[in-house]
């Protein structure tokens, strides 16, 4: 983790060789992972533009919510910053297309966000609970009145088009692309020190600290990883719009979707988030589609009552079921 | 006494002042390799403070603390664990959502000495029945009982094989039955040859455990020897119990 003396260093080529001597149940899962993937990239092949469009959005916010919840699961650190990176990437793209392909700018997205979430969480990251919530609540706002009055001051209009031929299908499959990575990260660093080492942050930082963690180095690295996954997603998808303007790129809105549905899934295993993001875009296209006007009340009332009944989210509600089975089934033998 | 060589770690002059408040007063001391030294005093003393200086809770406020010669008062507390100073908490602090072992493990991954993987779950393993715990590894650390709670406490402090290890009155709060059972085990942790500080009201122990102890009184230093010196002290016995004719 932190540099005590040189023989303390782990060569990160014996780090990735140790992480990959998998047991048998880790085998089984990396099958089934792989196994569901392949079946959601099926999906195209059904040819309804309708199911597609909603499988872009599923898969959009399942790497939002899984990479938030990389960073915010285990330090319980709620960040409300996932607009702000995702706006980046997508301002990124919008405003840069002319110059450069559209596969640079989403590796140009990756590396301003990366970048630009080191100096933040720098910035940020000593400060704790309430605090660390409204300055990324905030940054996001920031973020975008800065990209407005950059817009003002060169005399463009506040909006961009991003005109260019990529298919629903073609976004898709990219999107289901860095999921994939998405997982295979967390998967990795839920194996590794730093993750152990979050976990602990997590449950007492002092305990952390007098363990000789560099719990601001290791909480960096993590908002960096995460925060670079919402820059990339942003720039994925900015085709999509076609046309991007600040009110829509940093939206505070979407920071909140990907709380509620990482916390409606559970944070606490790799899946979780998974498991929030599907039943939550499905209902969300049905209550857009019926109450068009009523859309944040109803966001709000979904929120309450997440937090109020399924405080650990669907996975929690899994476990505790999958326990009390066990339980019985002990009762009787 | 074992070693008399260079001290392992030596305190000078060190102060720690809260705004108007002095917690520590100009502390001097030394600890020798494979030493048992107890700091002891009344309630408010600084002794805590003492403790929260050397770990790097708190940075001193004048002095410096040397570790095997090299100054450490600077260093971030996390540094600090990695050049070899250990600590458990005066209220024990477990990590509820980690298992008993990696509880354990958490303090032998990153601190002084690192493991990982196999290697160091056998570690884990074999501190956790060092320190007498026979619950399961996979057990919940809130199913324990107080001290053996303590016992993950201390398991966790050892995995990183520090160099010092600082015991913030480890046995407070334990009932007269486990208070025995404690004593023991802080014994044979002396007996492996490892340096420690204990902070400690039990008298008992200071007089059982410790090789040498420095007593101190509203944050400075009023006596040091061994703990039949100390205690029979008059200025001790006046910072304990008050002056005579009061």
């Amino acid at each position: 983790m932190s540099g005590g003396g040189d023989h303390h260093t782990v060569p990160f080529m014996q780090a990735v060789r140790a992480a990959l001597i998998l047991s048998r149940r880790e085998k089984i899962n990396l099958l089934v992972a792989a196994l569901i993937f392949s079946l959601a990239a099926l999906l195209p092949v059904f040819n309804t533009t309708y199911w597609l469009s909603i499988g872009v959005s599923i898969a959009m916010f399942t790497v939002l919510a899984t990479s938030w919840a990389l960073f915010s699961g285990p330090t319980n650190y709620i960040a409300l910053s996932t607009a702000a990176f995702f706006g980046i990437g997508m301002y990124i793209v919008g405003g840069g297309l002319p110059y450069l392909p559209f596969p640079a700018l989403v590796v140009v997205a990756a590396v301003a966000g990366a970048l630009f979430a080191a100096v933040v969480g720098l910035a940020t990251l000593r400060i704790a609970g309430v605090y660390f919530v409204i300055f990324t609540l905030g940054l996001a706002e920031l973020v975008r009145q800065i990209v407005a009055w950059a817009q003002h001051v060169m005399g463009t209009s506040s909006g961009l088009y991003v005109l260019i031929g990529i298919s629903d299908q073609a976004m898709y499959w990219l999107l289901l692309g860095l999921a994939a990575l998405a997982y295979l990260v967390g998967w990795f660093i839920g194996r590794s020190r730093l993750g152990f080492a979050l976990r602990i942050i997590g449950n007492d930082e002092v305990v952390a600290v007098h363990s000789g963690i560099n719990t601001a180095r290791a909480k960096v690295v993590l908002f960096v990883i995460s925060s670079t996954f919402a820059a990339v997603t942003g720039a994925l998808v900015a085709p999509r719009w076609s046309y991007v303007e600040p009110s829509i790129a940093f939206s505070p809105f979407l920071s909140f979707e990907v709380v509620i549905m990482a916390l409606l899934g559970g944070v606490h295993r790799l899946w979780g988030p998974l498991v929030g993001v599907i039943p939550f875009t499905l209902l969300w296209e049905f209550i857009s589609a019926k109450f068009p006007a009523q859309t944040t009340l109803l966001l709000g009332a979904c929120f309450l009552l997440i937090v109020y009944f399924i405080p650990r989210g669907v996975v929690g509600l899994i476990e505790d079921l999958v326990r009390q089975l066990r339980r019985r089934k002990g009762d009787h033998a | 006494m074992p070693d008399a060589g260079t001290p392992t770690m030596s305190v000078k002059g060190v102060s720690k002042r809260f705004g108007g408040l002095v917690a520590v007063d100009n502390m001097s001391f030394e600890i020798a390799r494979n030493e048992m030294l107890g700091l002891i005093g009344p309630n408010g003393s600084g002794k805590t403070t003492m403790l929260n200086l050397i770990s790097g809770a708190l940075k001193p406020s004048a002095g410096t603390i040397l570790l095997e010669g090299e100054d450490i008062s600077a260093a971030a507390a996390s540094e600090i664990a990695n050049r070899g100073i250990a600590r458990t908490f005066q209220i024990v602090r477990m990590l509820p959502a980690l298992t008993v072992l990696e509880n354990v493990a958490a303090g032998g991954v990153f601190g002084h000495s690192r493991r990982w993987g196999r290697e160091l779950d056998d570690f884990a393993r074999e501190l956790l029945h060092r320190v007498g715990l026979q619950a399961a590894g996979d057990a919940p650390v809130a199913a324990l009982t107080y001290i053996d709670q303590k016992r993950v406490e201390l398991a966790r402090a050892l995995a990183s094989e520090p160099k010092i290890l600082l015991l913030d009155e480890w046995l407070a709060g334990l009932n007269p039955t486990e208070l025995r059972t404690g004593i023991a085990l802080i014994e044979k942790i002396r007996a492996e040859g490892r340096t420690v500080i204990i902070v400690e009201h039990v008298m008992d122990a200071i007089r059982s455990l410790c090789d040498r102890c420095v007593v101190m009184n509203s944050g400075a230093k009023i006596a040091e020897g061994t703990p039949r010196e100390v205690l029979a002290d008059a200025e001790v016995i006046r910072a304990y119990l008050g002056d005579a004719d009061a």
